[in-house]
């Protein structure tokens, strides 16, 4: 159980939902490879690993998932973009702003969303590359946050 | 005149990108690559250009989507298929909810649980097995998601076995970030 899911639902080995997982390993090595490449890519662009984690911070504590928050909070270290992991905090200038406010828009209320807000994001200066890069970090860690959730809830009533 | 499709269809509309595709007569090779592109396919949908703007994410999305949505065992193709259409109906991507509509009506030869959905979404009066799925994989799938233990004890008693409750988890979940790409980078609208 070296993924991350898998650690943060809290499946014990040789427990039957191991065994459930395991049938279904290819899917669990490859929901971990796109995590490396939405956090930790070989070329970040204009999203730095540091923003990338707080982020993904961002998005798992909007979901309620405290320990992915914090793991990924974590990884930001003591970098200056590592408050952005705060949901208090909203950004210091036109570019953070918007980045912020655009994470938080999708993860929490993506039905809200229109034109009107990538045109936000051109307008603060983000690049198409990088509202691309910053869409999906938002949208992977959405889809990462609910597997956890919901093995949790297996784990829990097995 | 073309014009943005705003209520749910089984009709697949057209994807309009509020960001430029990746031009491909102008894609690095790490694009190609992540793209699938070879000389004899060289057919792109325009949604897969735009994500080829992060090409390291798009090498492993497709892989993991074929396999969440087509891999032999447990849950049933058309059943992952409401998976999908429920999360599509809360965040609303009515262009996703079209295609998995559409997919789940030619596998399960079932119109109307689609018009149930697409009227009443979670609440819809399904049979109990098709209710249990769709209402766990609606709450899996808000923000934060509310589905619980009561949920979850209900698709056992409805007659999932682990392997199928992991299947639906994975579906719902997948359809929590393809419709944050799909909804919000562009817009359905009429062909």
């Amino acid at each position: 159980m070296s993924d991350l899911v898998s650690r943060m639902a809290g499946i014990e080995p040789d427990s039957v939902l191991a065994r459930v997982v395991a049938k279904r390993g290819d899917i669990f090595a490859l929901t971990e490879k796109t995590m490396q490449a939405a956090l930790t890519p070989v070329e970040p662009g204009g999203l730095p690993n540091a923003l990338r984690a707080a982020l993904a911070s961002r998005v798992a504590r909007l979901n309620g998932e405290v320990a992915m928050a914090d793991h990924f909070a974590s990884l930001a270290g003591d970098d200056p973009m590592a408050r952005i992991a705060d949901l208090d905090f909203r950004g210091d200038d036109a570019r953070s702003r918007a980045v912020i406010r655009h994470c938080d828009l999708v993860a929490a209320n993506p039905k809200a969303a229109t034109g009107g807000d990538i045109e936000a994001l051109r307008q603060a200066g983000v690049s198409e590359p990088d509202i691309v890069r910053l869409s999906e970090l938002v949208a992977f860690i959405s889809y990462q946050v609910r597997v956890v959730a919901g093995l949790r809830l297996m784990r829990e009533t097995l | 005149m073309t014009r943005v499709v705003q209520e749910f269809t089984t009709d697949v509309p057209v994807w309009k990108p509020y960001v430029t595709p990746v031009d491909l007569s102008k894609a690095t090779p790490g694009q190609l690559k992540a793209l699938q592109v070879t000389p004899s396919n060289r057919k792109v949908s325009d949604y897969v250009l735009v994500l080829a703007h992060d090409e390291e994410t798009l090498t492993h999305r497709s892989p993991l989507f074929n396999a969440i949505m087509y891999d032999e065992g447990g849950m049933s193709r058309a059943e992952r298929e409401i998976g999908a259409l429920a999360a599509s109906v809360v965040n609303r991507c009515i262009y996703c909810a079209a295609v998995h509509s559409a997919r789940y009506v030619q596998l399960a030869k079932d119109p109307e649980t689609v018009d149930k959905i697409f009227a009443a979404g979670a609440d819809a009066d399904l049979d109990h097995r098709l209710s249990a799925i769709m209402y766990f994989a609606t709450r899996l799938a808000e923000c934060p998601p509310t589905a619980d233990a009561t949920d979850m004890i209900g698709l056992r008693r409805a007659g999932l076995d682990e392997e199928e409750i992991l299947d639906l988890i994975l579906s719902s979940s997948l359809f929590g970030w393809a419709n944050r790409l799909m909804h919000t980078l562009g817009e359905p609208v009429t062909g």
